[in-house]
């Protein structure tokens, strides 16, 4: 078959050397390759960055802690702890009863309150407060607290999280905020 | 009519070339001795296809919306026509995903299928291993009961865990700083869109790599992979005694195949998809998350690894693992292919279905949760109805020491079992353990009043052997 001029790397003989044109059609298709992959990337660019932007925005959104009243102060009895809800610092429309989150309240006296957060600090499953034996017990992998929310057994790294807590005109508010996650390093 | 079939037929694949797409696939040769053992690659991939065809069929009906997919999850599971069903298929499919994986990584495996030239083979399989168990994973966190979304926290926790960036992950993972409107929506995404298209893709060159270099023949003690050779005898051998893939290779796998999805569907059918559990309102804390079974041996991981070296196991172990299963076909490529010849191997598949099987065990009975359901004592169990003794026993219930320790088959079994703990103890040592606590057993002292400490200990005196006289003083 004669095909020589057809593909260009039949025209390049071992013996003669390129031809002037076969060092152009080189050069163009060099070129013309580069090209197409330059905007291959180009397009990757335009279309990535923004979907990638959208999907990694929730890391970079920060959350001012918002207070959230969970009952007047004559609700709670001296000395007792027991489970508060609130809602999330932010929530989204359509977040339904996931925006809700709870707390361990316990007041103190006339005018402290302690509110602990509820995720354990091993791997953030809900405690529960044993309030016969005073301790918080984990669920999931055996975590369990004392009373001030420090940790009696089990794996957890730290004591419980606290929430702050304020008395604003004879409410009991407190400071809803991130999940607390416990970090390395 | 015949005709007109076979003209129009013809008429098609002239113009769509469809035999010559397929038709060199289907009659390829294959080693005539590849039998049973080789079905289980193609099983996942029915496996694969059961979950792609029922989750597009649930996804019709599913509303990956924060506020609705519970109700739609019980709409499905309780009012639709097949929704239970096609629940029960999608889950038992994945179910029997992840086993034929397993299978046919261990067949692989034993064979010494991984050698040359199909290292990538294995390669690109343990890409999908990882795929399926992130299926595995988000496919329950799409159920969206109050499991999903306490398992949605812990995967954020252990992701934060990640040294530098762990806090930045978790907020990924949640979607944000709290459970909330966007999380289910990502793993929707995930599980649907982002994680399938992937596996498309990697199942495609997994495919593609069995036809490039065929399927491995059977290994015979003492004949060694040789890089130099190996094609060349492979192809000599196929040449000689190979059969068409279709039907003589073939028909295993339909028969395999079709016996899997049969079992889905019995087990579909007779027990059911997981139920729908309390919806997921991160506000009731009396919650009990579990992954489902395939991922429950990882609970246990993170149960009984030692807290002090725990975020190094937590993080490193699996990527540690994943390295090695990737890079394992490149640092072990000649040589024996027989599983006689490789004992280690041998080893390394017992060992991990041995520590799997346990892990899986203990992570099914966790006995490091506390058991929140225990029941006050009987009075036969306790074995009086007043004084000091039965005193001690409500004691016993209400400062929740039964939560966590066995009286006679009752209670927890997070601390030791209580039944005779007065054969080991001393009424002294008690009081000691009880007031000061002692490893995972919390200090009383300040919790108890010391009339409740004796009536404890009134209690736990009478619990020992009968035939056994108490540890004298």
């Amino acid at each position: 078959m004669n095909n020589e001029n057809i593909t260009p790397d039949d025209g390049v003989q071992p013996s003669a050397g390129p031809r002037r044109e076969t060092i152009a059609l080189i050069s163009r298709r060099k070129f013309l390759s580069r090209l197409s992959l330059s905007l291959a990337g180009v397009c990757a660019v335009v279309i990535g960055v923004p979907a990638a932007g959208f999907v990694l925005a929730p890391l970079f959104r920060k959350v001012a802690g918002t207070w959230r009243t969970v009952g007047a102060v004559g609700d709670f009895a001296i000395g007792e702890t027991v489970s508060v809800v609130f809602e999330d610092p932010s929530p989204l429309p359509w977040a339904g009863v996931t925006a809700r989150a709870a707390a361990w309240l316990r007041r103190d006296s006339e005018s402290a309150f302690t509110a602990f957060s509820a995720h354990c600090t091993h791997l953030g499953c809900p405690v529960r407060w044993m309030p016969g034996a005073n301790l918080f017990l984990c669920p999931c992998h055996g975590g369990v607290y004392y009373r001030d929310g420090s940790v009696a057994a089990g794996p957890p790294p730290h004591p419980l999280f606290r929430y702050d807590v304020r008395i604003l005109e004879g409410n009991v508010q407190v400071k809803a905020t991130a999940v607390p996650i416990t970090t390395t390093l | 009519m015949k005709r007109f079939v076979v003209s129009t037929w013809r008429w098609l694949d002239d113009r769509l070339g469809l035999s010559d797409l397929i038709g060199p696939s289907l009659r390829h040769l294959v080693p005539h001795d590849a039998t049973w053992w080789y079905v289980f690659g193609s099983a996942t991939l029915v496996a694969f296809t059961v979950q792609i065809i029922t989750g597009i069929a649930l996804a019709f009906s599913f509303v990956p919306s924060s506020s609705q997919a519970y109700d739609t999850l019980r709409f499905i599971t309780n009012e639709a026509p097949f929704g239970h069903f096609l629940r029960g298929l999608h889950y038992y499919g994945a179910s029997a995903m992840v086993l034929m994986v397993g299978a046919h990584m261990a067949q692989t495996f034993l064979f010494g299928a991984y050698k040359y030239p199909r290292e990538m083979s294995w390669s690109t399989g343990v890409l999908l291993l990882a795929f399926t168990l992130v299926m595995g994973f988000t496919g329950q966190l799409l159920r969206w009961d109050q499991t999903a979304a306490w398992s949605v926290v812990v995967a954020a926790e252990q992701a934060g865990r990640v040294p530098v960036i762990g806090d930045w992950l978790a907020r990924f993972i949640l979607g944000g700083s709290t459970i909330g409107g966007a999380t289910l929506s990502r793993f929707f995404a995930i599980h649907v869109f982002l994680i399938p298209a992937t596996m498309f893709v990697f199942i495609g060159l997994h495919v593609w790599l069995v036809l490039r270099h065929g399927i491995s023949d059977p290994p015979v003690a003492g004949r060694r992979v040789d890089p130099a050779t190996y094609k060349q005898e492979y192809h000599a051998e196929l040449a000689r005694t190979g059969v068409p893939f279709w039907p003589d290779g073939a028909w295993r796998d339909f028969v395999f195949g079709t016996a899997l999805i049969l079992g889905i569907a019995a087990l579909a059918l007779i027990y059911g998809p997981p139920p729908v559990e309390r919806p997921p309102d991160p506000s009731i804390l009396e919650a009990d998350p579990r992954p489902d079974w395939y991922l429950l041996w990882y609970f246990a991981v993170l149960a009984l690894i030692p807290p002090k070296i725990e975020g190094a196991v937590m993080i490193l172990a699996p990527a540690l693992i994943g390295v090695i299963l990737l890079l394992a076909p490149i640092l072990g490529s000649k040589g024996e292919r027989h599983w006689s010849r490789r004992p280690w191997a041998i080893g390394v598949v017992l060992l991990s279905v041995l520590m799997i099987g346990s892990l899986w065990i203990a992570g099914a009975n966790s006995p490091w949760s506390p058991n929140f359901e225990a029941k006050p004592l009987t009075a036969a169990v306790v074995g009086a109805t007043q004084g000091p003794i039965a005193e001690g026993a409500r004691i016993f219930h209400q400062r929740a020491c039964l939560n966590c320790h066995l009286i006679q088959g009752h209670g927890g079994r997070r601390g030791p079992d209580l039944t005779f703990v007065s054969d080991r103890l001393s009424e002294n040592d008690i009081i000691i353990r009880i007031v000061n606590g002692r490893g995972n057993m919390p200090a009383y002292g300040s919790i108890l009043r010391p009339a409740e400490v004796n009536a404890l200990v009134a209690f736990l005196k009478t619990c020992r052997r009968p035939e056994f006289p108490a540890k004298e003083k």
